[in-house]
């Protein structure tokens, strides 16, 4: 318990926002690239945990409270332009949705 | 009856301005009518308010007529300024003017634009006579640039050949270069004044400056330069016989009469400015010297009827500036008057040829027009004499015998002027019956169908009168010594200092420019009567020189080479914007960029990620190695 | 203590990898909650069970919930049927299920292991949080409420269908 090191915490959230953005760049569902973004987000919340467990300290946490905040209005927001997507193009395919290309 | 002044210049501007309005809507006895009335009306109304002028024994006469603008102390009035000097000037403009306007409308009778001629025509009147009626500079140099523009609009009056369009241009723009020295003397005397009237700077100048100050002569040189521009003096003087490209009756009003002399004036009316700049009174006189001798070698070789009067009239003018440099300023007037009748007369006789024999100008294809024309002739025939100075009966002679006496015996003059002028006497009389003999005389070499009209000769007869009789209101001590133009201009100009013991070496000066004058006319005779042969014969042995003299001494290469070339070269590298090639590369940078990163807007999210990711990959790694 | 850190990042890893690589949007789902699950031990285990309670009840909870009502609300028809058989396989249930229990084991003997909050990682509780939250950090959590409103604001104009409103004299020129 005492010997969990500082590194070890950390270490988990990269790997952890590291396989999120390996989920983003591979899948073309927009609603998996949701939940790895989601993924990434958590795992940056984690980071600032593990920081504030070092330090003893609230901020780390009122830092996770804010990102969980954002992450909830990300969400929102993502899912309502995922259905619009959806209904306008009758797919979920990111790659459908290249009419802004130059 | 002073009071009808304005009229004058009125008068021609209404003139103009009419037939500019209503001249293609009007018959060409209405525009004739209005462009010779309206100048006729001014030259009635000019003697009226000159006997009256003369009567009343003022010195001088001011009509404000309004003020212009009144801005910090600066407050140039509309005026006109009446004295003798300006007198002088407006009867010549408009006697000598209201003749050619006569003689246009039958010389310009079939040309299409006859009421664009005589709209032309009245404007230059109007502007040349505010020029020597205005009080102060300022409208002054509004009537000096009024001229340009109407010699500008009438050099290139046949404007569909494109010869006389570039005549127009370089009369344009080289008397430009003048008008700008001209400009930034009347800036000088504003700084120093305050003001731009000329009675007041007139007096107020000799006590500011002393002699010789340097202000004073740097302005004078500044007004110097504009007169040597409007007067086709040396080192401005190519334009003028390229100017000939006008209609004859533009060449004779402007170009010989009164633009020309337009430098005259100026110089006779800032006098004191020139008094107080003894150096650029000199330069006056060398001008003057220079020029005459120039353009009288240049007369002695040109074909074209038109170029030798300009030639001629450049070397006259020389003969004016060569007075005024000497101090004698009375003697420039009174040549100035008798330059007006007996060129005009030239000018208007050589048109009145040209026009017979369909536009001919070169006057070796001309020949025995004696007995042809014998009107021309004998009118031509006196202005040339009077040009050529023959002694006694002739107005030129007077008047240039008063310059070259007092050339002779000015305290500012030296023996170089002297002779100078005195073998510009003898080259003048030789280049003028060189161009009777030729054009007059001889084998008939073509054929006229017709004669001149009364419009055209009565002008020619009434100028050829002038030209006799003009000279005898002054003359000189050895004969009948009169002095009235001398007189009337003494409370403008003042009268010339002679060398102390001098006056008794009249006689004998007179005598050797009789002598000279003569010689120059059989030397005329015997090349071009008696030995027809010979001058073709000097010519090819001294190809060199003719062809120097032929082409004015070169200067228009000269300008060529030392100032057109360049520019021209310089406008053909900036035609190309070398400056905006910078920023043309900077745009064509910028759009080929655009164009690469464009091809990454493929609208695939998973790109745009990818992208995100390699930036902050390559963040991270910066931070690292740092 | 330390082995259930450690077991719970496993985990974590694991299902994390299992949600990225998952055809069936459903399955990665689960796999996700898992996910979140791991890493609420982890918060626990790190002195803050207030931002586990959190984990749980927001991502787990919410966020999870509102993807599976996009889910079901794009109703996706070729593809639900399909989807339909593969969850009816067991095999799927099979290695979300094994992680939660590994999670659940790990979970049970934290809580009953004596002395966690006594540990290396000083508990910090709600109560700090919330001092610290609504003390320093007060502009930030105005800032939060802002964003959260203009995501409700966005998300409902975004998820609205669009209706036609066309005045009926202009309805009739376009015909």
């Amino acid at each position: 318990m005492d010997d969990v090191p500082i590194e070890s915490g950390l270490v988990l959230a990269s790997i952890l926002f590291i396989l999120g953005m390996i989920g983003v760049l591979t899948r073309r569902n927009i609603i998996f690239m949701l939940i790895s973004v989601e993924i990434m987000l958590n795992a940056a919340g984690l980071a600032f945990i593990v920081a504030g467990a070092k330090w003893a300290q609230a901020d780390g946490q009122v830092m996770f409270i804010f990102i969980l905040t954002m992450a909830a209005a990300e969400v929102s927001v993502g899912l309502a332009l995922i259905l619009q997507i959806y209904h306008q193009l009758k797919t979920l395919d990111s790659d459908a949705a290249s009419k802004m290309n130059g | 009856m002073m009071d009808l002044l304005w009229l004058v210049p009125a008068l021609p501007f209404l003139g103009a301005l009419v037939l500019i309005l209503f001249g293609t809507r009007i018959s060409r006895t209405m525009v004739a009518v209005i462009g010779v009335g309206s100048v006729g009306l001014a030259a009635l109304i000019t003697i009226l308010v000159g006997t009256t002028f003369i009567s009343s024994s003022e010195s001088s006469f001011n009509l404000l007529l309004w003020s212009w603008i009144d801005v910090a102390g600066f407050s140039p009035s509309f005026a006109l300024h009446l004295d003798p000097l300006s007198l002088i000037f407006i009867f010549v403009i408009t006697f000598v003017g209201f003749l050619i306007h006569v003689y246009s409308t039958a010389f310009m009778a079939g040309d299409e634009g006859f009421s664009r001629f005589f709209a032309y025509l009245n404007l230059f009147v109007c502007s040349m006579l505010f020029l020597v009626l205005a009080d102060n500079l300022l409208l002054l140099y509004l009537g000096w640039e009024g001229v340009g523009l109407c010699s500008f609009l009438l050099i290139g009056f046949w404007y569909e050949d494109k010869n006389n369009g570039d005549a127009a241009r370089k009369a344009f723009i080289v008397t430009r270069v003048g008008d700008t020295a001209m400009a930034i003397g009347l800036f000088m005397l504003f700084d120093a004044f305050g003001t731009l009237a000329i009675p007041e700077i007139l007096a107020q100048a000799p006590q500011v400056w002393t002699v010789g100050s340097q202000t004073a002569v740097i302005i004078a040189l500044l007004l110097l330069g504009g007169a040597v521009g409007k007067s086709a003096q040396l080192p401005l003087q190519t334009w003028l016989p390229d100017a000939m490209a006008g209609p004859s009756p533009v060449s004779a009003l402007i170009h010989a009469a009164t633009m020309v002399t337009a430098g005259v004036y100026l110089i006779a009316r800032m006098h004191v400015m020139f008094e107080l700049a003894p150096l650029a009174q000199q330069c006056v006189a060398i001008i003057g010297a220079v020029t005459l001798l120039l353009a009288g070698f240049s007369a002695l070789t040109q074909y074209d009827l038109k170029r030798v009067l300009a030639y001629s009239t450049i070397s006259q003018i020389g003969y004016m500036f060569l007075a005024l440099g000497v101090g004698a300023w009375s003697a420039a007037v009174f040549h100035f008057m008798i330059h007006a009748f007996f060129k005009a007369l030239l000018f208007l006789g050589a048109g009145a040829v040209i026009l017979l024999l369909h536009h001919e100008h070169d006057m070796f294809k001309m020949g025995g027009l004696r007995k042809k024309l014998p009107a021309v002739y004998w009118t031509f025939l006196i202005g040339a004499a009077s040009l050529a100075a023959i002694p006694f009966i002739t107005a030129g002679f007077y008047s240039k015998d008063n310059i070259l006496w007092l050339t002779f015996a000015s305290e500012k003059g030296n023996v170089w002027f002297f002779l100078a002028a005195l073998f510009g006497a003898f080259i003048t009389s030789a280049y003028t019956f060189r161009m009777v003999f030729v054009t007059f005389f001889g084998e008939a070499k073509s054929t006229v169908t017709h004669r001149a009209g009364n419009l055209m000769t009565v002008p020619l007869v009434v100028l050829a009168i002038l030209s006799l009789v003009g000279g005898f209101i002054e003359l000189p001590h050895t004969i009948g010594h009169l002095e009235l133009l001398s007189d009337l201009l003494s409370p403008v100009l003042p009268s010339v200092i002679l060398r102390p013991g001098i006056a008794s070496a009249e006689w004998a000066i007179q005598s050797i420019s009789i002598i000279l004058s003569l010689s120059g006319v059989y030397l005329a005779y015997y090349f071009y009567l008696k030995k027809p042969a010979l001058p073709g014969k000097i010519k090819s042995s001294f190809a060199g020189i003719h062809h120097i003299w032929f082409t004015g001494w070169g200067f228009d290469v000269l300008y060529q080479t030392i100032f057109i070339r360049p520019f021209v070269w310089l406008s053909t590298m900036y035609k190309g914007d070398p400056v905006d090639k910078c920023y043309t590369g900077i745009v064509l940078l910028t759009d080929f960029m655009h164009r690469v990163f464009a091809k990454t807007q493929g609208g695939i999210l998973r790109w745009y990620i990818m992208g995100l990711v390699i930036g902050a990959i390559f963040i991270l790694t910066l931070g690292l190695l740092l | 203590m330390e082995v259930t850190f450690y077991i719970a990042s496993a985990v974590a890893v694991y299902a994390t990898i299992m949600v990225i690589t998952r055809h069936n949007l459903i399955h990665a789902l689960l796999y996700l909650v898992l996910s979140f699950m791991a890493v609420a031990v982890v918060f626990y285990i790190l002195g803050a069970p207030f931002i586990a309670a959190l984990e749980v009840i927001m991502y787990a909870g919410a966020i999870v919930v509102l993807i599976i009502f996009v889910i079901m609300m794009l109703n996706l028809k070729a593809e639900a049927v399909e989807q339909e058989r593969k969850w009816l396989s067991r095999g799927i249930f099979i290695g979300p299920a094994v992680l939660s229990l590994i999670l659940l084991v790990e979970l049970l003997y934290v809580v009953t292991a004596s002395g966690v909050s006594s540990s290396g990682y000083p508990m910090v509780d709600a109560k700090a949080v919330g001092m610290s939250l609504y003390g320093p950090y007060v502009i930030g959590v105005e800032l939060s409420g802002i964003l959260l409103m203009s995501g409700i604001v966005g998300a409902y104009h975004l998820g609205r269908q669009k209706k036609k409103i066309v005045h009926r004299f202009l309805e009739k020129a376009e015909e």
